[in-house]
């Protein structure tokens, strides 16, 4: 079954994922996922009746920390990253009305 | 002395002797990649000063008997997906560009530690999503045998370096081939561990279930001694395992009399260059000769490993890469209008095509109503890979397989159709979906002269098995030197 | 009109856990250090951090879990939740969704028509955001991820409760039973204790749940309350006039006593959860459960039944000293070792409490030791100081746990009662005031008061009462 991708899920997907695309993207975006998902279909081929799904390739378990201090100080370095900083403190554009 | 045509442990030896020394070494690693890496492009990032300074150092040291190990004073080159503190660490990505990390990997800490020279960053397809290294922004990477061809991916700049000889080995890092596959492209060899082996801290995820670091290198031996180096239990990393140490003189041994090898009829079949086909047997037949049982076997699920690594691979990756928003590094847009604005146009602005195409994709398969009909069932396809696979090692100690459907393909050539080149990845990924370790060797050339490797896997924490099969196919060749190499 | 409408409300509560650091890093939990000094490449969302999981977090919640009926997980995972936000440093916050540590327990409540059990549907652990400043001069935000990774429990219970004062009830109960396990401070005001409500409402008699909102932003007891009710008004007019209820998340803001959506476009709460594939899953084996259980203090009801049987106190005294696990730990302290419960008793119900008062303090905040109050009541009981004295000791004690022993030598608080330092005091006193003496004498008992008082004011307090009493009283 092909899969057609409106634009509609093309611009919900671009708010999820935090990308605009320009028009042509969004026309390549469509043809591409639109295949993709056609491909990927394939597995409805597949009986995974009672499949426990894998999640890790190996059952590794309880890897813990101890709850220990330990942290230094690597701010100023860290800030120096930041497109914009302010007072320590990393600077975006507002978040409320 | 052409320092860089030797191996990492002869250089190794050589200034551990007082032949050479670190320093040495270092300043041929740069006059090389001055003269050399303006056509291939191997490295995004070199570090000069700081290199040389580690060298001194470390010739100092070796005198005093303080670094005696084999790879102490050996120049590497390391991709540029794993943090260098101070270094810039770029992903191949415009997002990025100017990043400098606050941390050094713990692979790459463990490799300061045994004495080895950290050169610089190595091109890379952009967040390692990319089976030829033309998805970097800084350019595509060239294949050492043969400028028009691409030299694989994601780690092609890392495997392109260690073949044109601009550093004794590199580390590179494998999600679906991504090791494997340039090397094959390039004629060295390279190595993916047990997922879990060496520890991901500092590695910029991708696909953080399927990840993993490893050796680039001229020959097994090297790749064994670099392997021993970056294995360690992490407490940093909680998906590292602890594993007894590895038993390296039992892996280089020339001997596989009574070793059980395993062909799967399924990769032979269409879509396999007859060229690569011809140099895959011709390598199985060449083990055969030294005693090892070699059968044809029926893997199955061969073709459900692709969509099922896209979606896990997308799914993680759309997720890893939510972090650059350009608020805390990384690219920021010029120009917008309010934080989510801001939020768009930054990350459409910061991620190149082939970026953009897996986000969106893995948004979409983990999206509200469709996480049960892929993802779900991606990872439930991912089980029965797995047994495929155990059942498989019930009868084999080791599976061959080629590394790739053909040799390097000419640049430009991939990027037309996604899908055509993630059929490409058929050989790789399921190893990964099944977090095993596997090795590619150089095994021939085809009718273009371009190398061919010989893909080996091997059972979870067996390595020293595909070592030893890796290193006695070794043993019945002759390293060959790409062109660039000899210039 | 709300009488045909009855009110159905689930609380989501997030606690803050009292652990020294961070859910997966070593960074510091601590309060009030400078912007973004508490952090780490872990909980900044640097490229290539990876989370290792605090044990003392599992803990914390399995004990909250035990201690609210909880079925515990003994196989539970960690998944991502997906969204943008700049306190949220990888964008995705790391969460339980599909396999969360607690299910199916319950908190029993007092209300005016008797005990009512209000279901909880899960505890999960989860990682805390960082802190949004917004900066009035440059029109921006200020991101500061000192609280980003700090751990959270999130208790969901059942929409079980039907009005404000079940809510309050609820979380009070909540409270002090985390309290008790010294899994959090629980402070609304700080932020360690914050509950989103969800509320509906429904015609009176309606088995179908109407559509629901979810309120945030609560920060009092008292806002908690407001915005109850004004939601439950709100919701009951839009239906009168024939209007639906959306689905949505409204902030609360106090100030204004309203509500307003926090909708956007942007905003699509698909929050595309999958499991954490850099964490491994936790398995909380019997023996490790076992241990947990027994490591359980004994909670609030234990308790009044045993203070009952072993204390010779009022039921009212019990009542408060078990409402805070600090005070009743202290009066359990101090009573064993100086076996005067009531005087134990005495002293946290009337100083100890009104101090608290005066200085806006909570009983988790006491500092000073068992030992010192019971060394005050052992003193006072053997009248080396008298009850004046005592008091002003025991502000020291309160303030700074000064030993009382030592106070009162370095100070020279002890009662005088030997009648030879008094007796001089006393004969200057009767010779100073005689119209105070002949007053006495012609019968007006008032007068030897005064004399007392004049004594005691010259023995700077130190004297016992009752020994110038009585030589007064010789004297005349």
């Amino acid at each position: 079954m092909a899969h057609v991708i409106s634009d509609e899920t093309i611009e919900y997907v671009g708010i999820l994922a935090k990308l605009e695309l320009s028009e042509e993207e969004k026309a390549q975006a469509k043809k591409d996922m639109g295949n993709m998902l056609d491909y990927m279909d394939m597995l409805n081929d597949l009986d995974t009746e009672g499949v426990e799904p894998l999640f890790h390739v190996y059952p590794l378990s309880n890897v813990f920390r101890e709850d220990v201090v330990e942290n230094g100080d690597e701010r100023d370095r860290m800030l120096a990253n930041a497109p914009e900083e302010k007072e320590g403190a990393f600077k975006v554009p507002k978040t409320v009305e | 002395m052409e320092l860089m045509s030797l191996t990492a442990l002869e250089l190794g030896r050589k200034i551990r002797s007082g032949e050479t020394s670190a320093v040495e070494a270092a300043k041929e690693a740069f006059s090389r990649i001055r003269r050399l890496d303006d056509t291939f492009h191997c490295y995004v990032t070199v570090d000069e000063e700081g290199a040389l300074r580690k060298a001194e150092e470390t010739d100092r040291r070796i005198r005093s008997g303080e670094l005696t190990g084999p790879l102490a004073g050996v120049p590497a080159a390391i991709k540029d997906n794993l943090c260098t503190k101070g270094i810039r660490t770029t992903c191949g990505s415009r997002m990025l560009e100017h990043f400098v990390p606050t941390y050094t990997a713990e692979a790459v800490v463990n490799l300061e530690k045994a004495g080895v020279t950290v050169l610089g960053k190595t091109n890379m397809d952009e967040f390692a999503m990319g089976s030829t290294s033309e998805t970097s922004y800084f350019g595509p990477v060239k294949n050492p045998w043969n400028q028009e061809h691409v030299p694989g991916g994601s780690s092609g700049g890392s495997c392109a370096a260690v073949a044109a000889e601009e550093c004794s080995f590199a580390l590179g890092s494998d999600t679906g081939g991504s090791i494997r596959q340039p090397s094959s492209f390039c004629g060295v060899t390279g190595l993916k561990p047990t997922y879990g082996t060496v520890s991901r801290y500092g590695l910029i995820a991708y696909g953080s279930s399927l990840d993993q670091i490893g050796p680039v290198a001229k020959d097994v031996s090297d790749c064994a001694a670099v392997l021993a180096a970056i294995s360690s239990r992490d407490p940093k990393d909680s998906t590292s395992v602890k594993r007894p140490p590895m038993d390296l003189s039992a892996a280089l041994k020339e001997d596989v009399k009574g070793l059980r090898l395993g062909i799967p009829r399924d990769y032979l079949g269409e879509g396999l260059d007859d060229d690569v086909r011809a140099c895959i047997l011709g390598a199985a037949k060449a083990l055969e000769e030294q005693g090892a049982v070699l059968e044809e076997f029926d893997l199955s699920l061969v073709e459900y490993a692709i969509p099922a690594y896209y979606i896990i691979a997308s799914a993680e990756a759309s997720s890893n890469l939510a972090r650059f928003d350009g608020v805390k590094y990384g690219y920021r847009t010029k120009e917008y209008d309010g934080l989510h604005s801001m939020y768009k146009r930054s990350r459409s602005e910061g991620f190149g095509p082939e970026v953009k195409r897996r986000i969106m994709l893995g948004s979409f398969v983990l999206s509200s109503g469709y996480y049960d009909a892929y993802y779900l069932k991606a990872l439930k396809t991912r089980a029965l890979i797995r047994r495929a696979f155990g059942r498989a090692f019930e009868r084999y100690d080791v599976i061959l397989a080629p590394a790739a459907p053909t040799a390097a393909p000419r640049l430009g050539e991939s990027l037309q159709d996604p899908i055509r080149m993630y059929l490409g990845d058929i050989y790789t990924i399921a190893v990964n979906l099944a977090g095993l370790p596997g090795i590619t060797v150089p095994c021939g050339a085809d009718r273009q002269g371009l190398p061919v490797g010989i893909q080996m896997i091997g059972d979870c924490f067996q390595e020293e098995k595909i070592l030893r099969a890796a290193y006695t196919l070794e043993q019945t060749r002759t390293y060959v030197r790409c062109p660039a190499a000899q210039e | 009109m709300n009488r045909q409408y009855e009110t159905v409300i689930g609380l989501e509560v997030h606690v803050e856990l009292a652990t020294e650091t961070k859910i997966f890093c070593g960074c510091s939990t601590r309060f009030g250090g400078a912007p973004n000094t508490h952090t780490c490449p872990v909980c900044t969302g640097m490229p290539g951090a990876l989370p290792v999981l605090n044990r003392q977090v599992v803990e914390y919640a399995a004990a909250v879990g035990l201690a609210t009926g909880c079925t515990i997980n003994q196989c539970c995972r960690f998944d991502r939740k997906n969204y943008f936000y700049p306190d949220n440093p990888q964008n995705y916050q790391i969460s339980q969704l599909y396999e969360p540590i607690c299910r199916d327990g319950h908190i029993d409540i007092d209300t005016p028509s008797g005990i009512k059990r209000i279901g909880i549907h899960e505890i999960h652990m989860e990682e805390d955001a960082g802190k949004l400043i917004h900066d009035e001069w440059e029109d921006c935000s200020l991101v500061d991820f000192n609280r980003s990774g700090v751990p959270l429990i999130e208790i969901v219970s059942e929409p079980d409760m039907s009005s404000a004062e079940e809510v309050i009830a609820y979380l009070e109960k909540l409270r002090l039973i985390i309290r008790y396990l010294g899994a959090s401070d629980c402070r609304l005001q700080e932020g360690s204790m914050r509950a989103d409500v969800n509320l509906s409402v429904r015609k009176a008699g309606s088995r179908e749940l109407g559509t629901r909102t979810e309120m945030k932003n609560l920060n009092s007891f008292k806002a908690i309350a407001r915005a109850i009710e004004g939601e439950r008004d709100r919701q009951i007019e839009l239906l009168e006039m024939g209007r639906q209820v959306v689905q949505e998340t409204r902030r609360w803001d106090d100030n204004k006593e309203a509500s307003h959506a926090m909708r956007s476009k942007e905003d699509a709460r698909d929050y595309r959860y999958f499991p954490e594939p850099d964490l491994v899953p936790v398995l909380i084996s019997d023996e490790w459960l076992e241990r947990i259980r027994a490591g359980q203090p004994e909670l609030r009801t234990q308790k009044l039944i045993r203070y009952k049987k072993e204390f010779d106190i009022p039921d009212y005294d019990a009542q408060i000293i078990t409402s805070e696990k600090k005070l009743a730990d202290l009066f359990e302290a101090a009573s064993a070792i100086c076996k005067k419960p009531k005087k134990v008793s005495n002293w946290l119900m009337g100083e100890t409490m009104r101090l608290l008062k005066e200085r806006e303090m909570e009983a988790d905040e006491l500092s000073f030791s068992p030992e010192h109050l019971a060394e005050l009541i052992r003193l006072t009981g053997e009248g080396v100081i008298n009850g004046s004295v005592a008091k002003e000791v025991f502000l020291k004690i309160f303030l700074e746990d000064v030993d009382p022993v030592k106070y009162v030598e370095d100070h020279g608080l002890k009662t005088v009662n030997d009648e030879g330092a008094l007796q001089e005091t006393v004969e200057k006193v009767l010779a100073d005031n005689p119209q105070s003496v002949a007053d006495y004498r012609s019968g007006k008992e008032k007068a030897l008061g005064f004399l007392v008082g004049q004594t005691m004011k010259a023995m700077k307090g130190k004297a016992d009462p009752q020994a110038v009493n009585r030589m007064l009283k010789e004297r005349i």
